[in-house]
């Protein structure tokens, strides 16, 4: 059978490089375009990007620590 | 009794009654122009109150209509129609009739003038939102809507102490701006909040809503949570707790969501997440803010129908619903696929897209209240909406790992209600303006300035690459999640199993000693005790809620 395009390795990899290629981009824009900073801490170069990713690590990790004390077999309730 | 317009909700009502009668071309006719017919006598109706009815010493308003209201009404008439064109070849009449009923009810709670009328609509809602989860007649969905009623019935009980106090104190039934301020209006806010989905009984929404049949689901999640939210927008405007319940319910619904493994469940941890943000706006209570909660409302009710209807028809034509069985489906299911995605961005908010036009006039309502604190989480929650809803849905179910499965696209009907909610999501997002004139208050507000779209853009794409950094931690598992259901689906039925196993011994006991008597005969068996002590505690409860309402008049 065919295998799909987003299953081969060569368009996994592509993926990738253009992923990162317009993540930079989104970053790259700051110095083009005037933000308009209400808080303080806003004004800081690529602040929006830094905290998308780190509030994102936070409750990933968060969630995963949460989960050994709620997790449970998913036949928990038939029991 | 003076009515003479037509009432939108009582004429789904009342088509819901007939839906049954109906069969084949007919019955798709019949649902698909019934809501056309609500949402063109809402637009036709003028700006006030109608459709009195006396009632005791009471006269109820069943129609008023302002901006807020016909927002709603038009909301649900769409999603009625699309919800029915996703179904109309393949659902059950008699989910079919009592998705109408719950619909109707909705509405009709929507254009309610006064707190009676108001409740009365609101318990018809419970009843037939139960039926339809009952609908999918399976074990689990029996037993899931046993525990949904239950809960709501409560909130009920606690609505209708509120109301009657309330009314006993003012003399007024009107529904109007309240302030929480006494008993009465405490127990209103709580009986509202308990349908929003707000702690502690959060759990009742995850529990039930994924127990429904593939397009039971999609009519769920938009009629319930929605509605109280309507009437915490126009009963509790600028109520600060609500702030902070929202934030609760934001970060709950975004860590349930990023553990479990059902791609429904999944979703329903969604909705508490987006009921969340239009708390937040309706808690800092500024004309922007509360805009923004409305129009969140409105825009959410889409994309997480589209949602449900993307994974509705995984579950239609694979008969699975998890994240471990599924994977790999973008290869046969292209159409799906693509309307999930589109929901999925517009519920991330991505320029574009109908989200990003309506949530970040709650987050610019922080920022003009200079709450850095507030604006700060709100953001983190934009990052994680992203995160459990935007990719781990389409990832999970459409990429990640080949299952192997290769259904097909959904028949026709379903393809179209996906493909038609997914061009209105992206049609509010390019034409804002269609949404904002529908607004309560007048929108000053431009979402798409060069600096919003930029910063938007580095907040997902930075969380989107945290998604797929931590992938190793987000392994599917399958497990699910405990909860405060925990409390009466394994507490309570461990204590009273203990109970009954003592009862038992004791009526082992007790024949021995009296077995003349004849008393055994009512002590026959454990099912007999069970019974009369389920009843036993029922009978204390109703007298106890009865002595409760007495207390508080």
């Amino acid at each position: 059978m065919k295998q799909n395009w987003f299953y081969k390795e060569t368009s996994i990899k592509k993926l990738w490089i253009g992923a990162i290629v317009i993540l930079a981009l989104t970053v790259i824009a700051e110095i083009v375009i005037v933000l308009h900073p209400h808080f303080k801490i806003e004004a800081l170069f690529s602040f929006h990007a830094l905290f998308g990713f780190f509030s994102c690590v936070v409750m990933v990790v968060f969630a995963k620590l949460l989960g050994f004390l709620v997790k449970r077999k998913d036949d928990y309730y038939d029991l | 009794m003076t009515c003479s317009l037509f009432h939108p909700g009582l004429l789904l009502i009342l088509s819901g009654l007939l839906i049954s009668f109906l069969h084949g071309t007919k019955r798709t006719v019949f649902v698909l122009l019934i809501p056309c017919l609500a949402l063109a006598s809402v637009w036709n109706m003028p700006f006030g109150s109608a459709c009195s009815v006396q009632y005791l010493d009471y006269e109820l308003t069943l129609i008023k209509l302002d901006a807020l209201s016909r927002l709603f009404i038009t909301v649900f008439s769409i999603t009625v129609f699309t919800g029915s064109l996703f179904c109309c070849k393949q659902a059950k009449s008699k989910e079919l009739a009592a998705a109408f009923i719950y619909a109707g009810g909705a509405m009709s709670v929507v254009l309610a003038g006064d707190l009676i009328s108001l409740f009365v609509f609101w318990e018809l809602m419970a009843l037939a939102s139960t039926l339809v989860i009952w609908s999918a007649q399976t074990t689990n969905s029996q037993r899931a809507g046993m525990r949904y009623i239950v809960i709501h019935l409560l909130g009920g009980v606690i609505l209708m102490c509120g109301i009657t106090a309330h009314v006993n104190a003012t003399g007024s039934i009107l529904f109007t701006a309240m302030q929480a301020d006494s008993i009465a209006t405490w127990l209103i806010l709580c009986g509202f909040l308990l349908n929003a989905g707000a702690p502690p009984l959060t759990a009742w929404l995850a529990d039930a809503y994924p127990e429904a049949s593939f397009s039971g689901t999609v009519f769920l999640s938009a009629f319930t949570t929605k509605t109280a939210v309507y009437v915490l927008l126009r009963g509790f405007p600028g109520t600060e707790l609500l702030v902070y319940i929202g934030l609760f319910m934001i970060f709950y619904g975004i860590i349930y969501a990023l553990l479990e493994n059902d791609m429904r469940r999944i979703l329903a941890y969604s909705i508490i997440n987006q009921v969340g943000f239009m708390l937040c706006g309706i808690g800092i209570g500024t004309e922007m803010a509360l805009n923004g909660a409305a129009a969140h409302a409105f825009t959410h009710i889409i994309y997480k129908a589209l949602l449900l209807m993307s994974a509705g028809s995984v579950l239609y034509m694979t008969g699975k619903r998890k994240c471990t069985d599924l994977g790999g489906l973008v290869q046969s299911m292209p159409v799906t696929t693509v309307c999930g995605i589109i929901g999925a961005l517009a519920i991330s908010s991505f320029p574009l897209t109908s989200g990003f036009v309506s949530k970040s006039m709650v987050t610019q309502a922080s920022v003009d209240e200079h709450l850095l604190w507030i604006w700060l989480l709100l953001q983190a929650a934009s990052a994680g909406v992203f995160l459990h809803a935007g990719i781990k849905f389409p990832w999970f179910v459409f990429f990640q790992k080949d299952s192997g499965l290769r259904p097909d696209d959904p028949p026709l009907n379903m393809q179209m209600g996906m493909i038609f909610f997914a061009v209105i999501c992206v049609l509010l997002g390019v034409f804002p303006n269609m949404l904002y004139f529908m607004l309560p208050y007048d929108v000053n507000y431009e979402p798409y300035t060069a600096a919003h779209v930029v910063t938007q853009l580095q907040l997902l794409l930075f969380s989107g690459l945290a998604f797929f950094v931590m992938l190793p931690l987000m392994k599917r598992t399958l497990t699910l999640s405990l909860d405060f259901d925990w409390f009466y689906r394994k507490l309570v039925p461990v204590i009273s199993n203990q109970l009954f196993h003592y009862l038992v011994q004791f009526e082992k006991v007790f024949k021995q000693g009296f077995s003349d008597l004849k008393l055994s005969h009512y002590l026959d068996n454990k099912l007999n005790i069970q019974l009369s002590v389920g009843m036993g505690m029922s009978m204390i409860m109703v007298v106890f809620v009865i002595s409760l309402s007495y207390l508080l008049l």
